[in-house]
């Protein structure tokens, strides 16, 4: 899932106080799970700002509401005629969310409450741990199901590097060696040998690197068609 | 004869190889660089040129090249993944080969948190680029220089004339893989590999044993590092704190007797580390060179070049070959 973590507060504050009219907007889906964006997150982020503003002598109304998700027509279709009754929306979804409701809602600012950071696992509770950078090239049945672009700083395909350190990374005793587990994990599944294989250099335009993407399922867009059609 | 560097022509004569690592200054000036490279001068058959080691900003791995030319030292053009993508790599490799660099080590380099962990503020908030890895690196080089091709297909007019370096970590975890990464690196197209320092010999001897049973000391020239300690303040924070780098208890013992030997006198406990150090890097010179397979050392002494001569000349490595082509 996408994990992100709530901005600052006085970074909120600054992007926010110009605004009379002002709605928190939770997202219900990916970053209530990490505690940072939900509707319940939101609830309290509007109690706090409406603290803020009455300590400060500044004029805010403040409300706060949420939907199942930020980035599917579907559910922001059904309240947009009620969001665009606000100055500003400090939407708590990921980037994506933000994104996307800025290029639905007309002329009111959509602005940011959170930092989107990783897609991630919960490792345990209030735990949350990057493992996949989406980087559109799968190599996971080749290092164990643990991701060296993802898990490794340098994103090495042959490694490890030589700043392994006893299981660690280099870049401190906090982060796991992926390449250190790789070879624990290909070891234990008996298939070590796959790692002398050298892995030319990787085709970084099915990342992020080759530009914005986007994905057609085209059955999917046939039904609608033919839907529409009838 | 692949390049016809001197370093390639002196492991071909089976002499012992002595490489020596020298870092270009945080400077725009040259003056105290070349004062240090001319430490160098007849006691190494190369000198690796650092590329901004510890992801630190320094004069340009090519450029130190360049100028260690011009007072007659041949250069090893360290090259990281850390700060290039494909396109600049290969461009600069180009350009090094047309300014008569013949030697080229290849290294992920130090990730860029490293610069803000010592005394210096660098430049932890740097994008690191990594688009490929230093395997990936050797046999680009290789395709350029035996096929004329860049990684891309493209045909190269005239191909770079490199020595490919690569290098190894031998006695640091996970030790069962170490001798496949150096595998991987012998089959990509390295010509000569510079280990990180060993002082723990035992297992540098086992670990070598490994490599001779797979037959990759035959297909590479192997380069055992040598780091010089200084104190054992330096020991104690490599052992804990340098990837890669194993040290036995003994020598770090060694080293503290040498200090506590000294009084109180902060000299005297500066000298009697320095000799200490010295001792200790001349005997673990002497066992690597003794091992099968080994041709050699790369020396690193952490910016103590005064004492390379010292070594050299002590270890019966001086005066290095002279080889005409």
């Amino acid at each position: 899932m996408i994990v992100g973590e709530q901005k600052p507060f006085e970074e909120i504050w600054n992007m926010i106080r110009q605004y009379r009219r002002v709605l928190v907007l939770g997202c219900n889906t990916c970053v209530a799970v990490c505690h940072s964006g939900g509707e319940k997150e939101a609830h309290i982020l509007s109690e706090v700002i409406q603290i803020k503003a009455s300590s400060t002598d500044t004029s805010i109304e403040v409300n706060h509401m949420g939907l199942v998700r930020q980035c599917e027509n579907e559910y922001i279709d059904d309240a947009i005629h009620n969001l665009q009754t606000y100055e500003a929306i400090l939407s708590l979804a990921c980037g994506v969310g933000v994104n996307f409701l800025s290029q639905k809602i007309g002329s009111i600012p959509v602005l940011p409450g959170l930092n989107t950071t990783f897609y991630g696992s919960v490792e345990e509770a209030g735990v949350f741990a990057e493992m996949c950078v989406g980087c559109g090239d799968c190599i996971l049945h080749l290092t164990g199901g643990i991701c060296p672009i993802a898990r490794c700083p340098k994103s090495i395909m042959n490694g490890p590097c030589g700043g392994t350190n006893n299981g660690k990374c280099e870049i401190g005793v906090d982060t796991d060696c992926a390449w250190y587990l790789i070879i624990q994990r290909m070891k234990a599944l008996g298939i070590l040998h796959l790692l002398e294989e050298i892995q030319p250099p990787r085709d970084w335009s099915k990342s992020f690197h080759g530009g914005p993407r986007r994905m057609f399922v085209s059955h999917v867009m046939l039904n609608k068609r033919e839907d529409a059609n009838k | 004869m692949k390049v016809g560097s001197n370093l390639e022509k002196v492991i071909l004569s089976g002499s012992p190889v002595v490489t020596v690592e020298l870092g270009p200054p945080m400077s725009a000036d040259a003056t105290g660089f070349i004062k240090k490279a001319n430490l160098l001068k007849g006691f190494c058959d190369a000198v690796n040129i650092t590329d901004c080691q510890t992801a630190i900003v320094r004069m340009s791995s090519i450029a130190g090249s360049l100028i260690v030319m011009k007072e007659g030292l041949e250069p090893v053009m360290q090259m990281t993944c850390r700060d290039r993508n494909r396109i600049a790599i290969q461009s600069d490799l180009l350009g090094a080969s047309a300014l008569g660099i013949r030697n080229c080590l290849c290294i992920a380099g130090d990730h860029q948190r490293f610069s803000g962990l010592g005394r210096f503020k660098g430049h932890p908030g740097a994008k690191n680029v990594y688009d490929i890895d230093t395997c990936q690196l050797v046999g680009i080089i290789k395709r350029m220089r035996d096929d004329g091709l860049q990684q891309g297909g493209d045909r190269l007019e005239v191909a770079p004339r490199l020595f490919i370096g690569a290098s190894w970590t031998p006695t640091a975890e996970p030790l069962d893989f170490r001798p496949i990464n150096l595998k991987k690196k012998v089959l990509s197209g390295a010509d000569f590999i510079q280990t990180q320092g060993i002082f723990d010999i035992d297992l540098f001897k086992q670990q070598m044993q490994t490599i001779r049973a797979m037959g990759l000391h035959e297909k590479t020239a192997i380069l055992a590092g040598i780091i010089v300690p200084r104190s054992y303040n330096m020991l104690k924070y490599m052992a804990t704190s340098v990837p890669g780098i194993t040290i036995p208890e003994k020598i770090i013992h060694r080293m503290l007797k040498a200090k506590e030997s000294a009084g109180s006198d902060k000299e005297e406990i500066k000298r009697r580390q320095e000799q200490e150090g010295l001792k200790i890097a001349m005997e673990l010179i002497h066992q690597v060179l003794e091992i099968d397979g080994v041709r050699g050392i790369h020396l690193q002494t952490i910016s103590w070049e005064e004492v390379v001569g010292y070594i050299i000349k002590t270890c019966g490595l001086y005066p290095r070959p002279k080889i005409h082509s």
